[in-house]
């Protein structure tokens, strides 16, 4: 199969979706000639022109809440935030606005729009330009949530997130775009809520998100060669979250560490922390695991940045605890 | 008065369409006081001539975006009293089968996008339609209500560039009641309201809001130039709110006194100069005007009543539509 990158991926589901329905548009900043500062929409304005590919002032409540209202209206607004940090700018538009209009109206409005934006520190960008918010809006009821951890989930994801009907932020990681996958020619969506078993084991499940799949995958590697056999599951989607793929694999391998690179604290791994607890505690030989980011600032200085994020061998000291049972009581 | 339509069913419409406004707003307001109505509501009173002025000048496949004061703009567009109470009390046929309340009425088969309970909250929306019309070729128009108080956020001003930028057919309707919650609007805004929507090139009018026939007037003309790719537009629209900010908001002496209030409610009220206009005119005697205000008081009357005995949404609805289908 042939290989594309992350970057070439989400043009492609873009331009694929454009095609196929010409309610679907792009807003946002520099998305036109400029085709992002990372690229990843070059070549889209040349097929489908400034009315459908729209480069906007830098005022993000208002293209975001102008995405909303068209989307509103009949439209299929794909909109971009330059980076997932600006989500802040856009709370109302997006929690108090976008969120709760089909609720509100009793199932009458709907929002069909998707907010395409990034995520992931040690890119040297300081405080911030490196956060990984999905867990802020993960929160609330009435958004879905995607998190594309190759190429392949992020076409497939993107063809998914446009022809729903409801608001859809996909974070992609902006280190990632151009890391290469194998990506088939033909079409192909990937359905919401269903995870991806991406190695299977029977030792410890490492439930990751993200780039954090591929720190999994490392971690499980360097595992294997001490004998330890990791399964590695990637849910895809947080919202809606495959809480039945997860809860098999927990019961089978009895052990779980959660791994996403939003603050560990009140985080994505909490929540599915939380869930494993409740509903698969009895199959459990340890404690469930939480890593996240550290919770500090994004620091700008690369030999403090590194140390902020989840990294394949920290993964491995924790596994090999949880697997030894050093950890069951600890502190 | 200015005189903007020649036709004696339209006159009267508005007429009617304004004391359906002032009739729903002192039945709610009823409903407040005898503890009936969960929570609170903002009434449209003494506003009416706004939403019905401009509602009158749209079709249903125009837009329009509401506010926390929307009970007018929900009425003008074209909504039954019916089930607008049982939406202000919770009940699963309203329209928003009770989920939404007064604050988020909605009544998108009229073209009403919704009340929105954040104040400017809904520019964005606005301007999204308008920017969906023009985009995929349609030639409806988005009216986007809002106060004065709405002109202190920053929203705002975001949206009007970009309206402007690709004159989008979008027209910004500031209905200046002269008060911002609690606070004279002159404490909150500096310099003029209009000069801010000139500052991005776009075409400003203050028009009296309490005259009917000029804010139909001045609406036609820009709804038409507005489908014609020429807007976006601007009005601001003078006018008062009767009752405080909410219904709850009763000792307001300490921001407005009783005398202002007064004086705009017996020499500037627009039912009452409308309907002197209609009677001069000869388009309508006292008896036909009285029969229309007890008919219509009638009308809401039985839909209290009706909504009062309307059952609530079953416990099953609580997590539905959170996503669509």
């Amino acid at each position: 199969m042939r290989e594309i990158t992350l970057s070439q991926a989400v043009n492609e589901a873009l331009a694929e979706e454009m095609r196929r329905d010409p309610s679907v548009f792009i807003l946002g900043e520099d998305v036109a000639e400029a085709g992002t500062p990372f690229k990843v929409l070059s070549g889209l304005v040349e097929e489908f022109g400034t009315d459908r590919v729209v480069d906007t002032p830098i005022s993000e409540p208002g293209f975001v809440g102008m995405a909303v209202g068209a989307a509103m209206t009949g439209a299929r607004p794909v909109v971009d935030l330059m980076f997932g940090d600006f989500i802040y700018l856009v709370m109302d538009q997006l929690c108090n606005q976008a969120a709760k209009q089909h609720y509100m109206s009793g199932g009458k409005l709907t929002v069909p729009m998707v907010l395409r934006t990034n995520l992931g520190a040690t890119r040297r960008s300081a405080a911030q330009h490196s956060q990984s918010l999905q867990a802020l809006v993960a929160h609330i009821p009435g958004l879905k949530v995607a998190l594309p951890s190759s190429a392949y989930e992020a076409k497939g994801l993107m063809k998914t997130a446009i022809r729903d009907n409801n608001p859809v932020v996909i974070f992609e990681d902006k280190l990632m775009y151009q890391d290469k996958a194998p990506v088939p020619e033909e079409e192909y969506l990937i359905p919401f809520g269903e995870a991806n078993v991406k190695r299977e084991g029977r030792d410890i499940t490492l439930i990751a998100t993200s780039s954090m799949v591929q720190v999994a995958e490392k971690a499980a590697e360097m595992l294997a060669s001490e004998g330890i056999d990791a399964e590695v599951i990637d849910p895809r989607t947080i919202v809606p979250l495959d809480e039945a793929t997860l809860l098999d694999s927990v019961k089978k391998t009895s052990r779980a560490i959660v791994i996403d690179e939003g603050h560990q604290s009140y985080g994505v791994t909490a929540e599915i922390a939380s869930r494993l607890n409740e509903k698969a505690f009895y199959h459990l030989d340890a404690p469930v695991l939480r890593m996240g980011a550290m919770d500090v600032p994004v620091p700008f200085s690369p030999a403090l940045e590194d140390l902020t994020v989840p990294t394949p061998e920290a993964v491995v000291e924790n596994a090999r605890k949880l697997c030894a049972g050093e950890m069951i009581h600890a502190a | 008065m200015a005189k903007a339509k020649t036709n004696t069913e339209d006159y009267l419409r508005m007429y009617r369409q304004m004391v359906r406004i002032r009739t729903f707003e002192d039945n709610a307001n009823q409903l407040y006081l005898s503890a009936k109505m969960p929570g609170l509501t903002h009434m449209y009173s003494g506003e009416e001539a706004v939403a019905v002025g401009i509602c009158e000048a749209l079709t249903d496949d125009d837009r329009i975006t509401s506010t926390h004061r929307g009970h007018g703009h929900c009425v003008a567009k074209g909504a039954e009293f019916k089930e607008m109470f049982c939406e202000l009390l919770g009940k699963a046929e309203g329209y928003c089968r009770g989920k939404g309340g007064s604050m988020h009425i909605a009544d998108q088969s009229h073209g009403n996008l919704g009340a929105n309970a954040i104040v400017g909250g809904s520019m964005g929306i606005a301007t999204g339609s308008a920017l969906r019309a023009k985009l995929m070729g349609k030639d409806d128009v988005t009216v986007c209500f809002f106060g004065d108080g709405a002109t202190a956020q920053g929203l705002m001003y975001e949206v009007m560039n970009m309206a402007a930028l690709w004159n989008l057919p979008v027209i910004y309707a500031c209905e200046n009641n002269g008060y911002s919650e609690y606070t004279k609007t002159e404490e909150i805004a500096a310099g003029s309201i209009t000069a801010r929507a000139e500052a991005f090139g776009i075409e400003a009018h203050t028009v009296d809001g309490q005259d009917v026939l000029a804010v139909n007037e001045l609406t036609q003309k820009l709804v038409a130039r507005a489908r014609k790719g020429e807007g976006p537009f601007f009005m601001e629209l003078m006018t008062y709110r009767y009752h405080g900010h909410h219904v709850g908001d009763i000792n307001r002496e300490y921001y407005r006194s009783k005398d202002e209030e007064k004086d705009w409610k017996d020499n500037r009220d627009p039912i009452i100069r409308f309907r002197a206009f209609l009677v001069s005119e000869g388009i309508a005697t006292e008896e036909e005007i009285e029969a229309m205000n007890a008919e219509i008081e009638k009308n809401a009357t039985e839909a209290v009543a009706y909504a009062e005995q309307a059952p609530y949404p079953p416990a099953n609805e609580v997590d539905m539509h959170v996503y669509a289908d």
